[in-house]
């Protein structure tokens, strides 16, 4: 291994974040200060997220880490190489082989279980943020549950474009009492969140973490004429066919050529390896 | 008949300077009580502490709640504070940026108080406030307008209605004319009015402007640095004022 301490936080600060989680899993959605350290990452490249990973893994862990679900891009590699190189902690990319998966704007979509951590990257914590400039104000909203606002939000979006417009960082109530920001994933994901796995939120730069326990109540926001509606976009993977996961769309040339794939990176590889064929998708011997 | 708003000996000091000194007043329903006094008399003081935005020093603020009757509303609960403050108390701003939210459309703004107390229907939610601004003679086509769009007397109006729908039963005013030119200021008085009476408001008006006070109040309390110096029916304050101060300010008005 390197020179490093086990996930490059020193064992105090690992300590004092697992308080901090575990005050989070006690009241589910309440949003705890927690001494954020700096880590050699900027802010918004998932700082949150890692403190919280670093303090949550084991040596017998398999890390996953996933960026808009992808296991391949910037964010996620490199995150994956940090662990690698400071935790010497196994990693995958299989979501079901993980026991600990770091997440940014997306769930799996593949059924996680009790035995599984997903851990989110989280930009503003503070779901009323935008409403309500002063945290003063907004902690004590938070404590005598006056989410009325919360509501203004969504009357606005419906006034303007006719319909419940947030399509990402859709505010949930946890329990029937907090109210959270489940972070920037596409609101397709928040019926998700009732889920078998232990969901853990970091915000670096804001100092915040939050947590769901297993199974915890999740209600997404709406109206009672506008009930809220996990959308995705009206068409199936062009790789594997898949017609339930969340899709990118990816412009493929200038001539208005584009195609639709699972953001879900893992999930679509083993629809291809199992035989599951796209609309421009080849089978996955040809391919090889 | 039981008042619906008795205040007891209220005083609040900054320091060693007076804000208001032992204030006391009842208010019956259906009434409207004026408060007049220069710049510095400690009229917004003492609005501010009846409202609960200021803490006072001492004195008792009672109200007659729909649930448990008269009760001190310094020695509620801060939750049930403000679901009084956002239900059957209302509270207009001077200045309608201050109580208006400036990047929510006009709609929103109205509904934000029935959404706080609990509606989650959208239709419901904009029919009442296509009503209410109806009522405050806003155009319906103007209802996704946010209020920055608005002129200074429509902001008013808006801040009005917002504050009206939940059918609060007491109204606290800081200067609802100031700001604003004579000809809207005079339709919007005629607005308050016709409300006041319709609803059957209770109202607490704080100006220095001696007309409103006229036209508004039924009763009136003369504010001289933090002391009440004179009060009584409107008229006979007005027109044959006791107290040195307020003989002056009678006569500081400029006829036309």
């Amino acid at each position: 291994m390197s020179d490093y301490n086990f996930a490059y936080l020193d064992e105090q600060t690992k300590r004092m974040i697992r308080r901090a989680i575990l005050k989070g899993l006690a009241i589910p959605g309440y949003q705890v200060p927690f001494a954020s350290r700096e880590m050699p990452m900027p802010y918004g490249w998932g700082t949150g997220g890692v403190q919280v990973s670093a303090a949550t893994l084991t040596p017998d862990d398999q890390f996953k880490v996933i960026d808009q679900g992808a296991d391949d891009t910037t964010n996620a590699v490199s995150i994956r190489k940090f662990f690698e190189r400071t935790a010497g902690v196994e990693t995958t990319e299989e979501t079901a082989k993980a026991t600990v998966i770091q997440t940014r704007h997306r769930i799996p979509e593949e059924d996680l279980t009790e035995d599984q951590i997903l851990v989110y990257q989280v930009p503003i914590p503070e779901p009323l943020r935008f409403l309500e400039p002063s945290e003063i104000e907004t902690r004590k909203m938070h404590s005598l549950e006056e989410y009325g606002l919360m509501h203004v939000k969504l009357y606005e979006d419906i006034a303007r474009h006719g319909a419940i417009a947030t399509a990402y960082a859709y505010p949930v109530k946890v329990e029937g009492r907090y109210v959270m920001d489940p972070s920037p994933i596409p609101k397709f994901d928040n019926p998700k969140m009732e889920m078998a796995a232990i969901q853990l939120f970091g915000a670096g730069r804001e100092q915040r973490i939050y947590a769901l326990p297993p199974y915890t109540k999740v209600v997404s926001l709406d109206f009672e004429d506008f009930p809220f509606e996990a959308s995705k976009a009206d068409a199936c993977c062009d790789l594997c066919g898949a017609e339930d996961s969340y899709l990118d769309e990816v412009i493929t040339d200038d001539q208005g050529g584009r195609m639709f794939v699972c953001s879900d990176t893992d999930y679509c590889r083993s629809r291809r390896e199992a035989g599951h064929v796209g609309a421009l998708g080849m089978a996955q011997e040809d391919a090889a | 008949m039981t008042p619906l708003f008795q205040v007891k000996g209220l005083s609040k000091n900054y320091g060693t300077h007076i804000g208001c000194r032992d204030v006391n007043f009842d208010l019956y329903p259906g009434e409207v009580m004026g408060i007049v006094g220069e710049s510095g008399s400690g009229k917004s003081t003492l609005l501010n502490c009846m409202a609960g935005h200021l803490t006072p020093d001492a004195g008792q603020v009672m109200f007659d709640t729909r649930a448990e009757g008269m009760k001190d509303t310094l020695e509620m609960s801060e939750p049930e504070r403000r679901m009084l403050s956002r239900t059957d108390w209302a509270f207009v701003h001077q200045h309608a940026r201050d109580g208006l939210r400036m990047n929510v459309s006009a709609g929103g703004n109205v509904g934000e108080r029935l959404m706080a107390v609990g509606a989650r229907h959208y239709g419901e939610i904009r029919d009442t406030a296509i009503d209410w601004l109806d009522r405050v003679e806003i155009k319906e086509s103007r209802i996704d307008d946010r209020p920055s769009a608005f002129s200074g007397g429509m902001q008013q109006r808006l801040q009005i209605a917002r504050n009206l729908v939940t059918g609060p039963r007491l109204v606290f005013m800081d200067e609802p004319t100031g700001g604003l030119d004579v000809s809207v200021q005079a339709r919007l008085l005629d607005l308050l009015r016709s409300l006041v009476r319709e609803m059957g408001l209770s109202a607490i008006i704080v100006t220095h402007d001696l007309a409103v006070v006229r036209l508004l109040a039924d009763r009136l309390m003369v504010m001289k640095d933090g002391h009440v110096v004179e009060s009584g029916l409107t008229d006979q304050v007005l027109d044959d004022p006791q107290h040195g101060y307020t003989q002056l300010l009678v006569s500081s008005v400029l006829q036309v």
